[in-house]
């Protein structure tokens, strides 16, 4: 028979045709919708930073202090001893401060220097006494009218001082160490995301330390000891839908356990902590499990045919095994965690903490809720601060998800 | 066996290696009626031709020996499959030799001039009958895995043995009657014992055919031989 | 010119045979090591595995008697009952499917691990039931040692891989000692001068062969007395495969192997004592030589030449 092969008629040059184009229409489908979300993800970060960056720098003015001519006393000995700082704090460094600005540039820069500036003289004075001896020149920080007015989003007044200053070449701008290590505060100039970030680390510890090891544990109970029964189905159905509930439920539980009931510190980490670590638990243990089961059954018989117990095939070698993937579980539900607002709002943490907490049941906030709660101020100032905040948080995410996927490297095993 | 092998060209080879033993067994018969008609009729020119056939059953001896050896190794034949393999084997050599005797037999046959009336000349035909029917037999008995005929066939033996004596003593006598007899008669007698021989290598067959086929070696009872 | 002749089925044992001086069939311990004391034998030497002299009086080291297995409401072996000797390889043969894994996996209680499984009859050790709820399985895993179809080394070092079961059983005192448990083992398995240079190196970057000698290694090194082989070198190719074989070959005299294979080439080759296993039960079980040269059973005969299926 000399039919021709059936590859070369026309219907099925057709067909072929239509099958190229179908891939191809699918490819570029793909590429569009990673276009897509790089396209979304770059504006993110682009307007996060075109608006953020600027937080991180701050308006400095030059401001001359005749120390001995003004009205600070201070005694220097005992600013050099142990109680320095407390004799900073009781002390009116506002006073001169305002003096000095005003004879510099007038009536309205009252307005000029706030709390940071008061700050940043206090620290000079501890790191040299000396200056109470003389007239100092000193680049401060100024209040955030002036501020933002610098930058280019103030009010009338704000730009004619500013204006002014920059006459004299007294303005100046440096880097906002003040941002990174001190906490919140009324003028944004002076707000700092430390204690934000600070609460943030011991919450995600709190949440860490109990969802960890108790989802991993769970994971390895319900895979590998548990009977296969109804109950055990319907234990598996439940941890499932705890991981779709919605975060603000787990913060009603909190509210209506651990505070209400167990009258748990309000506001504190170990709050926090507890009903993130009640959220993220259900996501450790199906990851959990999932990598439990990927073991592969050769690696059992081999560790049970060499004469382990039951324990020691799981401890020895079905859990390194299991390891990377249950770390994967971890750092997705960690990653979620560290971004929750809603549940930490339920259970307290959204008041102004103006220092950063020592230990874990003390009031704190979390760095998503400041930012939550910066971005509903009034003051102009802090939107650049939100900003800012959000790209340390992102940063911060950033590094928890690498240190995690470093550990996840480190265990990673093939077999 | 009824059922063929799962590997239907395994089945064919054997039925080629048996085909083998029987085209074997079909010549070698041929050539020793042959030489007895030959001898009867003085049939010289007949008998120059059963030498020449001769050569026919040594390659028909070759080409078994190598399907055999192949066999083995391309198929690795277990059980009662490698015990036929090594039986045809062997059978082919013993065949091949029976095709001698009926070639040695044809050789005599110009050298026996107008021996006429000698007696045992009319004894043979019928021993070498019996002879031929046990290796048709025998043959049979291998290509049909049948190991009670490879046992009727021992018992044949006895009738060729009893005829190759009756000869012995007769061209005995014919030879202590007149020495001018002694030629012809030492040539009958050497004829005779090849057709018993024939028959001796039958048996042989039917050894190796009988544990082909069962797996065990005949027992002393059943070999029926005399020590 | 003969005809070709249609091939009679294989003669009965109606034919009349008298007593013969034959190989009794071995189902009955006793009476086999008789015959191999007997002087008549049919079929003089056993092979090329030659075995050595059996002591009559010794008894079997693991027994199975009746051995029903379930799995659910499906029976996959039927009162199975064999012998495995000392110093002696004992192949399992068999299609796919007719319970000789299964079985094997019996004699160190590997089914225990599956849920739906149910195994009912008897099995010794050394005259003791293995299934008794006093004996200690973890204790009986270590003396009844097994390698899987698939090589499965830990993915750990290969020092770790063979050191791993002696630790948790306690055998080494110490590192100097545990070092020669693994030197020893590793030697035992042929594995030693291949690699006593990179111990610490992944159990899994080895080849198949490799990995299935360190498999071996490993089940040696927690001083077994008994080795189960599943279908060892069904993964193999031919060189790792004869390797495996020789390895069998000096490992005999040291331990009972028992050892389930696809291949009846390689049955052939190893075994001194073959089992044949079809539908969930035990058909023939004789010396290897017989079983390849002369079996009794209609249907071991169909198996062996290919007739099956």
């Amino acid at each position: 028979m000399n039919k021709a092969p059936p590859r070369q008629n026309d219907a099925m040059q057709a067909r072929l045709r239509k099958r190229y184009a179908a891939e191809r229409r699918f490819r570029l489908l793909g590429l569009a919708a990673i276009g897509l979300s790089c396209a979304f993800l770059a504006f993110l970060l682009i307007t996060m930073a075109w608006k953020g960056l600027s937080g991180f720098t701050r308006t400095e003015a030059r401001l001359v202090i005749d120390f001995p001519r003004s009205d600070l006393v201070l005694d220097q000995a005992a600013l050099r001893g142990p109680g320095g700082e407390q004799v900073i704090a009781s002390a009116n460094l506002e006073g001169p401060i305002n003096q000095a600005a005003v004879a510099a540039y007038g009536e309205g820069a009252t307005e000029l220097f706030s709390a940071s500036a008061t700050r940043a003289l206090g620290r000079a004075l501890l790191d040299d006494p000396a200056l109470l001896n003389r007239r100092a020149e000193l680049w401060l920080p100024t209040g955030s009218a002036v501020d933002i007015a610098a930058k280019g989003e103030g009010n009338e007044q704000a730009e004619q001082l500013v204006a002014k200053i920059r006459d004299a070449g007294a303005l100046g701008s440096s880097f906002n160490m003040d941002f990174l290590t001190e906490s919140d505060a009324t003028d944004p100039s002076a707000v700092g995301i430390w204690g934000a970030l600070k609460g943030s680390f011991l919450t995600i510890i709190v949440t860490i330390a109990l969802a960890f090891p108790i989802g991993v544990l769970a994971a390895l109970y319900l895979e590998e000891f548990a009977p296969r029964n109804r109950w055990t189905d319907l234990i598996e159905v439940s941890i499932n839908n705890l991981a779709a509930v919605p975060s603000i439920i787990f913060g009603l539980l909190g509210l209506a356990v651990f505070l209400n009931f167990m009258h748990l510190p309000r506001s504190a980490p170990l709050v926090g902590g507890l009903t993130l670590a009640l959220m993220t638990m259900p996501v450790i243990v199906i990851a959990g499990r999932n990598a439990i089961t990927s073991v592969p059954p050769s690696i059992r018989d081999a560790a049970l045919g060499v004469g382990a117990s039951k324990m020691q095939v799981v401890f020895h070698h079905v859990l390194p095994l299991a390891l990377p993937g249950i770390l994967t579980g971890t750092i997705i539900g960690v990653a979620r965690a560290l971004g929750e607002t809603a549940p930490l709002l339920m259970i307290g943490m959204r008041a102004f903490i103006a220092t950063p907490p020592e230990g874990i049941t003390d009031p704190a906030s979390v760095l998503p809720v400041q930012i939550f709660l910066w971005s509903d101020e009034v003051n102009r100032g802090f939107v650049e601060k939100t900003s800012a905040a959000i790209i340390v948080l992102l940063i911060f995410m950033l590094l928890m998800n690498g240190l995690a996927i470093y550990l996840r490297n480190r265990f990673e095993r093939r077999w | 066996m009824a059922t063929g092998h799962t590997l239907k060209a395994f089945d064919d080879d054997l039925d080629r290696l048996r085909a083998l033993i029987s085209e074997m067994g079909g010549l070698a018969e041929h050539a020793i009626r042959e030489s007895m008609r030959c001898l009867q009729q003085r049939d010289v020119e007949g008998a120059a031709r059963i030498v020449e056939n001769d050569k026919k059953l040594d390659a028909l001896e070759v080409e078994t020996e190598r399907r055999a050896v192949q066999l083995i190794a391309l198929r690795a034949p277990m059980a009662g499959d490698l015990r036929d393999v090594v039986a045809a084997l062997k059978i082919s050599g013993v065949v091949e030799r029976i095709g001698d005797y009926a070639k040695n037999i044809a050789k005599r046959v110009p050298q026996l001039e107008d021996a006429g009336k000698i007696e045992a000349l009319s004894l043979m035909p019928e021993m070498a009958r019996i002879a031929t029917e046990m290796v048709h037999d025998v043959l049979t008995a291998f290509v049909e895995r049948d190991a009670e005929a490879a046992l009727r066939v021992m018992k044949r033996d006895d009738a060729v043995d009893d005829f190759y004596d009756s000869i012995f003593r007769t061209l005995l006598t014919h030879m202590m009657e007149d020495p001018q007899n002694i030629g012809q008669s030492a040539h009958l007698l050497f004829i005779a014992k090849n057709i018993e021989r024939a028959g001796d290598h039958a048996t042989n067959i039917a050894e190796m055919v009988y544990y082909a086929a069962t797996g065990r070696h005949m027992t002393e009872a059943q070999t029926g031989k005399k020590p | 010119m003969k005809e070709k002749m249609p091939l009679n089925p294989l003669p009965t044992p109606s034919v009349s045979i008298a007593a013969e001086a034959h190989e009794a069939d071995l189902t009955k311990p006793e009476e086999a090591v008789g015959t191999d004391a007997s002087p008549s034998l049919a079929n003089p030497g056993d092979g090329p595995a030659s075995e050595p002299t059996v002591d009559p009086a010794k008894s079997p080291k693991m027994r199975a008697e009746n051995i029903d297995v379930f799995y659910g409401d499906k029976q996959a072996l039927k009162g199975v009952s064999i012998d495995i000797h000392d110093d002696r390889v004992t192949a399992f043969i068999g299609p796919s499917g007719c319970g000789k894994s299964t079985f094997l996996r019996c004699l160190n209680r590997m089914n225990d691990t599956i849920p739906s499984a149910r195994v009912h009859g008897l099995i010794e050790l050394d005259g003791q039931d293995i299934n008794d709820p006093r004996m200690d399985v973890v204790q009986l895993r270590a003396r009844v040692g097994m390698v899987f179809q698939k090589p499965n080394p830990f993915p750990k070092s290969i020092y770790e891989n063979v050191a791993y079961g002696p630790r948790i059983h306690g055998l080494a005192a110490g590192k100097s000692e545990m070092d020669a448990i693994v030197e020893k083992s590793l030697k035992r398995a042929g594995l030693w001068d291949e690699v006593k240079d990179r111990l610490q190196e992944s159990g899994t970057a080895l080849s198949g062969g490799q990995q299935q000698r360190l498999c071996i290694a490993r089940a040696i090194a927690v001083d077994p007395e008994v080795i189960l082989m599943d279908e060892p070198c069904s993964a193999l190719d031919p060189i790792a495969t004869a390797k495996i074989e020789e390895l069998i070959h000096e490992l005999r005299g040291r331990y009972a192997i028992a050892i389930v294979t696809h291949n009846m080439q390689q049955a052939a080759r190893v075994s001194q004592r073959t089992a044949f296993f079809h539908l969930g039960e035990m058909v023939e079980y004789g010396k290897t030589s017989e079983i390849f040269t002369n079996p009794r059973e209609r249907r071991t005969q169909d198996y062996i030449t290919g007739r099956y299926g």
